[in-house]
């Protein structure tokens, strides 16, 4: 089962090579790996998705709790919890899907960040279902490159954080 | 008044109470080396080999229970250190390493003699530093030595680099430090104990499991009550050795691939395993699927990544083995009064058959040198009271099966990473940490090869280590594997056409050289070695066939032993090897 795991790492070099060097050291799959730090500098937080049977996410929750630079793993799938993705695509239609490109980026609430002779760069944010369902709907109209951010999460109000 | 790196990190290590480290110099550690020249509280053993130097350093830390301490150059300094810390983590044996490295501004230059130590060691290490600031550096040895033997005990490595050594700042020492992201657990969950008391109580067939946890939380003394209490037998992990006393009438020895036929047909057959301080290592457990089928277990260890890791576990006791142990052991003084010795009695009864039925032993009655009978005789020579080394292969195997244990910290082997060349090294640790204690290494004629450089380092420190070398001129468990499994095929093993003369080895290096060619000669060369107050090479010469039985095939369940009489063909005679 696919899990969505958030590490609350001290913020320090070599921290990022720690929990990649767990991951691979111990044969663990990492789907998607953001980092960015939190409102204390001194602390960031990874957000990991990862897959693995029940035995598999005990075992990688707590091995990472077992590393000295993380301070709290929180395993988002347990809880209820908001998930979010960003994506940019930069499509390259034929003139007659111009219109139709747009017209799927404003279904999804994307934006048009970059537009030139030939392409739109168009930005959407998401679950993974919704960044799925566009990038088919632009498949056919060229998509000539495509880069996602990796999944953040958060739990939802009144949520404890055991 | 400001003093430089180099100066702190010495006041450091004294802060930290080391009054030994092992060392190699070099480029980089030239500052450092500069200012032990006129140490007088702090002393540097060097070492011929940075792999000895962090080897002697474990041996020191398992033999006291204190953190080792090396002391090496950046670059191939630093990466002759790997193998000894990745020994020392599998063991989960507190060390800090030092090594030097390139100037700050160097680092990332592949700049002469540079490695990348931190991120070569960060998967064998407990956690590793790359000290950036002198300012950072007292703080940081404190850091990593309470890193180091906290919690699971592990090797820390400091990686320090030129210009911190010379660069100037206060020395401030931090008397207590607190990591936020560090807290290892010791207080057992009190419910679970509880739980734990009352299904040992309730067990028609418990047996105890005894690891290294044992040892390093100090925990003989409870693990004794606990037994003696509850009358449970005990067997034990290879690292587990010496928790508990080896001659106990309660101790059915080590289990495992190597173990005795009586503690894996109990394990098999146990309603409930008490597994203390240990890990349920492949070569404990044999084939998983397989493992103690009828038990439920409880897990008692520090670690909780060693609970669930390898076989389902019914009650999880996350804590320190003393601490949970004493707390257990007053839950079964007060609440529990079952007559364990009328509910156990099938079991001992069982127990006692099957020590009957095969006992530990070998053919006695041979004319040539058996290396069993040397392991025997320095038993019944030193009473067992003796710190014993090993190499790893045969030597290692033999020594755990004919040796008994009966305190902590006696014996020192290489259990999870399977180290050749450490027990040499090792032994000249434990002799400088207990100079009037008997330090055997019982060793191989392959594994003392790997550290025999050492030799220097024991005799110019007046280190009275004595060598058991059961010279076999093979390497012998791999050729025991080759001839069970590989027939007969000794590819690569055997060794005994460019063996030198240990002897005249010894002689060459000042040492004393002493060799035993038949039975009768076993028990004057050890009695002479003993004696003399001098490193010491013996060189047994031993029957080259001689396997380590019992022996569970890799893959098999643990009660599936094989048995020297259970060999698919008669035994070849010497024309095969010569």
């Amino acid at each position: 089962m696919r899990h969505t795991i958030s590490v609350l790492v001290e913020n320090k070099f070599g921290v990022l090579s720690r929990i990649s060097g767990l991951f691979s050291g111990r044969g663990y799959n990492i789907e998607s790996l953001s980092v960015g730090e939190t409102t204390d500098a001194n602390i960031s937080v990874m957000t990991i998705v990862t897959v693995g049977d029940d035995w598999i996410i005990e075992q990688i929750t707590k091995q990472l709790n077992k590393l000295i630079d993380v301070i709290k793993v929180i395993d988002m799938t347990e809880l209820d919890h908001v998930e979010r993705e960003m994506v940019m695509i930069k499509v390259s239609p034929r003139q007659e899907d111009k219109a139709e490109v747009l017209r799927i980026a404003e279904i999804f609430r994307g934006r048009i960040v970059d537009s030139g002779a030939k392409t739109y760069t168009i930005e959407v944010t998401g679950e993974e279902k919704k960044i799925e369902a566009i990038v088919e709907l632009l498949r056919p109209m060229g998509i000539k490159e495509f880069v996602r951010t990796g999944k953040i999460a958060m739990a939802r109000e009144g949520i404890k954080k055991s | 008044m400001k003093i430089s790196g180099s100066e702190i990190l010495i006041e450091s290590l004294k802060k930290e109470g080391v009054r030994h480290i092992f060392g190699y110099p070099g480029g980089v550690v030239l500052n450092i080396f500069d200012f032990l020249h006129d140490e007088k509280e702090l002393q540097l053993i060097l070492t011929r080999h940075e792999q000895g130097a962090v080897h002697a350093a474990d041996g020191y830390a398992r033999a006291t229970g204190k953190a080792g301490v090396a002391l090496v150059t950046s670059g191939p300094g630093a990466t002759n250190t790997v193998t000894g810390i990745a020994t020392a983590a599998m063991d989960s044996i507190p060390l800090v390493v030092i090594s030097g490295q390139v100037p700050t501004m160097l680092i990332g230059n592949d700049a002469f003699q540079e490695a990348d130590i931190v991120g070569i060691t960060r998967p064998c290490t407990k956690y590793n530093f790359l000290i950036k600031d002198v300012s950072e550096l007292a703080r940081t040895i404190k850091e990593a030595f309470h890193i180091a033997t906290t919690g699971r005990p592990g090797p820390v490595l400091v990686d320090l680099p030129k210009d911190v050594t010379t660069s100037k700042a206060e020395f401030i020492w931090p008397e207590q430090i607190k990591l936020r992201s560090y807290n290892p657990t010791y207080e057992g969950n009190r419910h679970m104990i509880n739980q734990a008391a009352h299904m040992i109580s309730k067990a028609k067939k418990p047996l105890i499991i005894a690891g290294g946890g044992v040892i390093a939380s100090g925990a003989s003394k409870e693990l004794r009550e606990l037994a003696e209490l509850t009358d449970v037998p005990v067997t034990m992990t290879l690292m587990g050795l010496g928790g508990f006393p080896g001659s106990h009438k309660l101790s059915l020895g080590m289990l495992g691939m190597h173990g005795t036929y009586y503690a894996n047909k109990a394990v098999q057959d146990a309603d409930l395993l008490i597994a203390i301080g240990m890990r349920f290592d492949d070569r404990v457990t044999g084939k998983i699927d397989a493992f103690a089928p009828n038990a439920r277990i409880i897990h008692i260890d520090i670690d909780p990544t060693s609970i669930r890791k390898n076989v389902r576990v019914d009650v999880p006791i996350v804590g320190d083995v003393k601490r949970v142990l004493t707390v257990m052991n007053k839950v079964i003084r007060e609440e529990v009064k079952e007559q364990w010795s009328e509910v156990r009695k099938a079991w001992s009864k069982q127990l006692e058959a099957w020590k009957k039925e095969r006992p530990m032993t070998y053919d006695r009655d041979a004319d040539i040198i058996k290396p069993q009978y040397v392991i025997e005789k320095i038993y019944e020579l030193t009473g067992g009271n003796a710190i014993i080394a090993t190499e790893v292969g045969q030597n290692q195997m033999w020594a755990a099966q004919f040796f008994k244990y009966d305190k902590p910290r006696t014996w020192l082997s290489s259990g999870g990473l399977g180290t050749m060349g450490y027990g040499f090294p090792a032994a000249i640790g434990a002799q400088l940490a207990f100079p009037d204690k008997l330090v055997i290494d019982i060793a191989g004629d392959g594994s003392i090869q790997m550290n025999i450089q050492e030799l220097a380092t024991a005799v110019i420190n007046k280190l009275p280590v004595k060598v058991a070398i059961l010279n076999n001129r093979f390497l012998g468990m791999v050729r025991q594997w080759q001839e069970l499994f590989f027939h007969e095929r000794y590819s690569h093993t055997k060794l005994d056409e460019i063996i030198p003369d240990f002897v005249k080895l010894a002689e060459a290096y000042n040492a004393v050289g002493l060799r035993a060619t038949k039975k009768s000669e076993v028990e004057p060369v050890l009695k002479e070695a003993f004696r003399i107050k001098r490193t010491v090479f013996m060189d047994f010469v031993i029957d080259w066939t001689e396997k380590v039985y019992p022996m569970v095939p890799a893959g098999a369940a643990i009660d599936q032993m094989l048995f020297p009489e259970e060999k698919k063909k008669p035994e070849k005679k010497l024309k095969a090897v010569k």
